[in-house]
Order: structure tokens, then sequence, then C-alpha cells
């Protein structure tokens, strides 16, 4: 015997030894609990990562705008309202008062990486018969590819902007029967107009964005949409992503501008992150729970089977906190080897369902995410849970009757 | 009496107590045991053998009246206490389940030790050895123990109990389920311990062959000590 090991978990691991099938069965049902929740855990932090990725690289994180031009109230003296039925004013494309300013702000504070000023508006894309409506964003790609990655999602062509270039969505494209090297029309409502060549055609992942986006130098942007020397967002990037709200927030409090977070502008995402944390933290407690129960049933099994023995032990000068011991010793070893097994058969599904599962376009479904520290506390959860299993057993051997024991 | 190693005095055991089925088993017991005697306790099934036996290893207390180990009364001795007394004094040696079948001879004979010391040590399994070769078992020491016979068993046994080196040994039918020849030997091995190491014995035993070569024959008869 190894002289290192105390009483207790000699006996607790000679038990378990003896009682082989019990001690096989009960670990491949904790095992298949652990796995379960391995996979589980690792696929949907993989699955929450590859979206944040996507929605990090092509959306900025802060977002400046110009603040919601709201009617007022037309007052006739203090506390006398003239007309109380006031009518939200159309919303017109104007540019952020003093940008410029704002911008050198922005690049001051120690949490903001990037800084992109961009003009937004909606022309149309005419070609031939065909015409579209369309989102214009001029951009200063050196500042903005930083912060959403077109060239990333460039499907063909390139990323190249000069002030002759547009960068359009697929579909777009498709629905003006254009491609890269074609001409292309723009057409404000104010009346301006621009022929530009395709140099890039992006994909986003979402039709509907694919439908509307084009990609114009700022300049061309300014000049189109009838607003030399201005711009409608400030576009940023931030060190911690998950500071993006509360960094809006301030910058709200400090400037005259909007700011908005992709925190606020994704809530939908969120909330659906929100209800699968929900659904796994069920899923977890249920699988624990009849992992414990699974582990007690064992247990009192071995207690019943074991009570002549444990009679004989305290006969010979063993102590009621020995025999606690070895029991509780007990449900601990089962949790801890189950999860050991457990990790490893979730880790081994989710290398071969990360292999197989992929997305239509042939990437991957999601990253696969091995996190140590997601073994280590799944291991440490099933080893308590084991414990706590074991209570109710190792309290029953360790209150046995010696008298009645032996008799039996 | 300082020799004495066991004194019971007036010693009663009821069950059930306070119940409508309760009953007196044991009745106004006095017995005494000196240190180095081999006492054989008989009496007819149902008696209180057993009882009296279970009462004297501490393992139950009397209802009423003194047991004193060594001089010291046990009554108030809490559960711990009383563990630790009886893992440090008596050995045991019973007539059915009697090794732990996960461990081999030689582990089931560290036992007791393992239990008092905490951890296993070179010198435990040395003493475990000595014992298997002092009961002729030395080359069975790491027979699992259920892979022999009920008397190499019952021997396996009583070297466990003397583990400890107790004072006293309490045997409860020790070759009842045995033959002849296995109980004679197993008999011949406890005499043979009292003579060299001057341990008390107290041997519950329907066989009055064995019986009257012990020392000293006790009788109970209806939970009484009927002679002496
Ligand atoms: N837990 C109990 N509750 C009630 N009565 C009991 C209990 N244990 C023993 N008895 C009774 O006490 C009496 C003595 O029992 P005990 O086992 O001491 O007898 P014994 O002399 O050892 O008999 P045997 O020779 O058959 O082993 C018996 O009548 C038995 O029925
Ligand atoms: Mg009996």
């Amino acid at each position: 015997m190894n002289p290192w090991l105390p009483f207790e978990w000699i006996a607790a691991v000679r038990f378990l030894r003896e009682g082989r099938l019990q001690t096989i069965f009960i670990i491949g049902g904790i095992a298949i609990g652990v796995g379960v929740i391995v996979f589980m855990s690792a696929m949907l932090a993989g699955l929450e990562a590859n979206f944040i990725k996507r929605v990090l690289t092509s959306q900025p994180q802060i977002q400046l705008l110009t603040p919601d031009q709201v009617a007022r109230p037309l007052r006739k003296s203090a506390g006398e309202i003239e007309d109380p039925a006031v009518q939200r004013p159309s919303q017109r494309v104007i540019s952020i008062d003093q940008w410029p300013k704002i911008r050198g702000q922005m690049l001051a504070m120690p949490e903001v990486t990037a800084v992109s000023p961009t003009i937004t508006g909606s022309v149309l894309a005419l070609r031939g018969d065909a015409s579209r409506a369309v989102t214009l964003t001029g951009i200063e790609p050196e500042t903005y590819f930083d912060i959403v990655r077109i060239p990333n999602y460039i499907f063909s062509g390139e990323a190249r902007l000069t002030s002759e270039d547009v960068i359009i969505g697929i579909e777009l494209a498709k629905n003006l029967g254009a491609t890269v090297g074609d001409k292309l029309n723009l057409q404000a409502t104010g009346g301006a107009n621009r022929v530009l060549t395709i140099s890039g055609l992006v994909d986003f992942g979402n039709k509907g964005v694919n439908q509307r986006v084009a990609f114009v130098a700022l300049r061309t942007g300014q000049s189109l949409l009838g607003m030399i020397g201005g711009v409608t967002t400030i576009d940023m990037k931030i060190k911690d992503i998950y500071a993006a709200e509360i960094i809006a927030q301030r910058i709200q409090a400090a400037t005259p501008v909007q700011a908005d977070s992709w925190i606020a502008t994704n809530a939908q995402f969120f909330t659906a992150v929100q209800a699968q944390i929900y659904t796994n933290t069920l899923i977890r407690i249920f699988v624990g729970l009849s992992v414990a129960f699974g582990i007690a049933a064992v247990l009192i099994v071995s207690v019943i089977q074991r009570s002549k023995e444990i009679g004989i032990l305290r006969a010979m000068g063993t102590s009621k906190g020995q025999i606690l011991r070895v029991f509780l010793l007990q449900g601990g070893l089962l949790g801890f080897i189950g999860s050991v097994f457990g990790a490893a058969m979730g880790a081994a599904a989710l290398i071969y369902w990360h292999a197989v599962a992929r997305q239509a376009d042939g990437a991957e479904f999601f990253p696969l995410i091995l996190e140590r520290s997601l073994f280590v506390y799944t291991a440490m959860l099933a080893t308590v849970t084991g414990l706590l299993a074991a209570t109710a057993p190792a309290l029953r051997a360790a209150n046995l009757d010696p008298v009645v024991a032996i008799r039996g | 009496m300082a020799d004495g190693i066991l004194k019971l005095e007036h010693v009663c055991k009821a069950y059930n107590v306070g119940l409508p089925t309760e009953v007196e088993v044991l009745h106004d017991i006095d017995l005494e045991l000196d240190r180095g005697e081999f006492l054989a306790l008989i009496g007819p099934s149902g008696s209180g053998k057993s009882t009296l036996l279970n009462i004297i290893g501490l393992l139950d207390r009397p209802t009423s009246g003194r047991l004193l180990i060594k001089g010291r009364d046990t009554a108030m001795l809490g559960d711990d206490e009383l563990t630790h007394l009886r893992g440090r004094t008596i050995g045991f040696v019973f007539q059915y389940h009697l090794l732990i079948s996960a461990f081999t001879a030689r582990e089931n004979v560290m036992m007791p030790m393992l239990a008092d010391r905490g951890f296993p040590s070179a010198e435990i399994e040395a003493r475990a050895e000595h014992l298997l070769l002092q009961v002729g078992l030395d080359k069975f020491g790491s027979n699992l123990a259920n892979n022999m016979s009920g008397g190499q068993q019952q021997r396996v046994a009583i070297a466990r109990a003397l583990a400890m080196r107790p004072d006293l040994v309490l045997a409860d039918e020790p070759t009842g389920n045995l033959d002849t020849k296995s109980a004679d030997a197993v008999f011949d091995l406890m005499r043979r311990v009292n003579r060299e190491s001057g341990t008390s014995f107290l041997l519950v035993t329907h066989n009055m062959d064995l019986a009257r070569r012990c020392d000293r024959i006790i009788q109970v008869i209806d939970g009484r000590i009927a002679s002496n």
C-alpha cells in the first residue's frame, strides 16, 4: 500500500474497484452527462464567438450620429402651451456639427482604437434600364477598413476606393446585371450625378444588406449627397468590446452627438444569447441532478451491501468519521473520474462535429474553442456534485449500528 | 484486583426500552476477567451470550450496571472514545463474515492498525506479515480474503484481532462454522497466543470439548450466569 495514501482513500478506491460493474456503469452515466455539458457549452461559446466576430468586423462598435431632430411645442408664456399636438419632424440628413473637433476628442480617449468619419445617404443606382435604391456610404478607407473589414468580405474585385470607384453588394450587382470593372451611374435625390467604376463586390452574408450597400470614397460621397465637408456618422472601434455601451453613454453625455453601441444595436442577438445561457444553465442543473441521484443510488446500494463489513470495520476501531469519509470520497472519486471521461468524450465529439459540420459556403459552422477553464470547472463541479450526492449514503454508513450490522 | 482486565457489575440489558415489546435479555450480570485468562462462555441459543459479548466489546451499552475496562468506567465515554478504546484494547473474531472481501489477507490484518494510524507504513506491513506467520498463513498474505478456506479465513481473523496487541480478544463462536479439524487448529492457535502473549480470551462456544480445555467456564442461561 502506498504510504502517502490515507486509510480512507485506500478503502474508498478498493470498494469502488470491487464493485466493478456498478462503478463502471455509474462512471459511464456521469461521463455522458458531463460530455453533453462540455459539448454544449463549448459549441455555444464557439457560435457566440463566431457571431461576435462577424458582427464586430462588419459593424462599428460605436457609431456617433447627429441627435434626433425634435419639434419643440410653441409656448405663449411660461406653463402655457399654444399647440399641444406635437408631430415628429421628418429627419433631414444633416452633418454632425463640428465633427473634426469631435473626432479629435474621440481619438484622445484611451479606450478608442480607431475613428472614422463617414457619410451615408440614399441614392439611385442606374444601369441601363435597371435602377435600384441603395444606401451610399462615403468612407475614408485607411481608417474605415480598420473598423469594418471590407477587404475580408470582398467576393470579387478588390477593396480599392479612389474617387472614381464604388464597391457594391453582390446582390445589387446581380440585380443591376453589373460586375467588377463595369460603370455605374449614381444619382442623388438632390439631382447630383456621378458615374463610377465598380472596383469590388462584397458579400456580408446577408441578402438584404447585399442588395443595398454601396461604398465610395468620402469626398465622392460628400459631393453626391450635397454635403461638401460634412459627415453624418463617426464610426469607432474600442479596446474592450463589452464596454461599448458604457463608453457610448459617456460620449453621449459629454458631446452633443448621439452615440449607439453595437450592444444596443444588436439587442436581439444578446437576448438570444441570454436565452441560450438560461437553457444551458437549466440543462446543466438537470444533468447535474440526475448525475447526483445516480451516484447516491449506487452508493446507497453499496452501503447496504457492505453493512456487515462496515460493522466489522467499526468493531476494529474505525471511527464514524473515517467511515463517513470513505463513502464521501467514493462519491467525489466517481464524480471526478466520470468528469474526466466525460470531458474527453465531449472534446472528441466537438472535434468530430467541428470537422463534419459545415456551413453552406463550406466555412466552419463554429470555431473550435476548447478552453481549459471549461474542463477544470466541469471537473470541479462534478467532484463537488459527487461529494454532495454521497452525503446521505455516507451518513447512513457512519451511523450504522455495528451490533445490528454484524448480526445481519 | 490489580490484574483485572474486565469487570461487570450488575449489568442489565433490555431491548426496545419503553416500547410494549421491551425485553430484558441480560439480568444483573457480575463478571470479572483477569489478565491472561482464557474463559469459555457457554449456554443455549438465545441465552444472551452474543449480547453480553457486544457489551463487553463496547459495541453496545448496558441498560444499567457498570462496565470497567482495565479499571476504567466506560459509562461516561463518548462514541469516539469508545471506538478508540475498543480499537486499542479489544480484538474481535466473529463466526460469519469474517474478512473484508476487497482486501488481501495481509491487508485485512493491517486494517485495525491502518484505521488507528491513518496511513500505511512498512512497520504495519511487517507486523501483519509476522502475525500471518504466527497463524501459519505467511504464504497466503497476498490472497484475496474470499479465496481462502473457512479455517484459513478464521486464522486471518485471529491475526487481525491480535494486530493492535489487545488486552482482550472476544471470539463469538469462531469455530461454529468449521469442521472438527479446522476448529481444533483455530482453538489451538488461540490457546497458544494466550500462553505466549498473555492476551485474555473470552470464547463463546457450543463445543463442550473446547470449553473444557479453557481456564474457566461460565454458563449463561436466560440472561443469568448459571454456573462459574
Ligand atoms: N435487537 C434486539 N431486539 C430484541 N431482542 C433481541 C435483540 N437482539 C437480541 N435479542 C434477543 O436477545 C436474546 C439473546 O440473544 P443473543 O444473540 O445474545 O443470544 P445468544 O446466546 O448469542 O444465542 P446464539 O447461541 O444463538 O448465538 C435472544 O432472545 C434474542 O431474541
Ligand atoms: Mg450468538
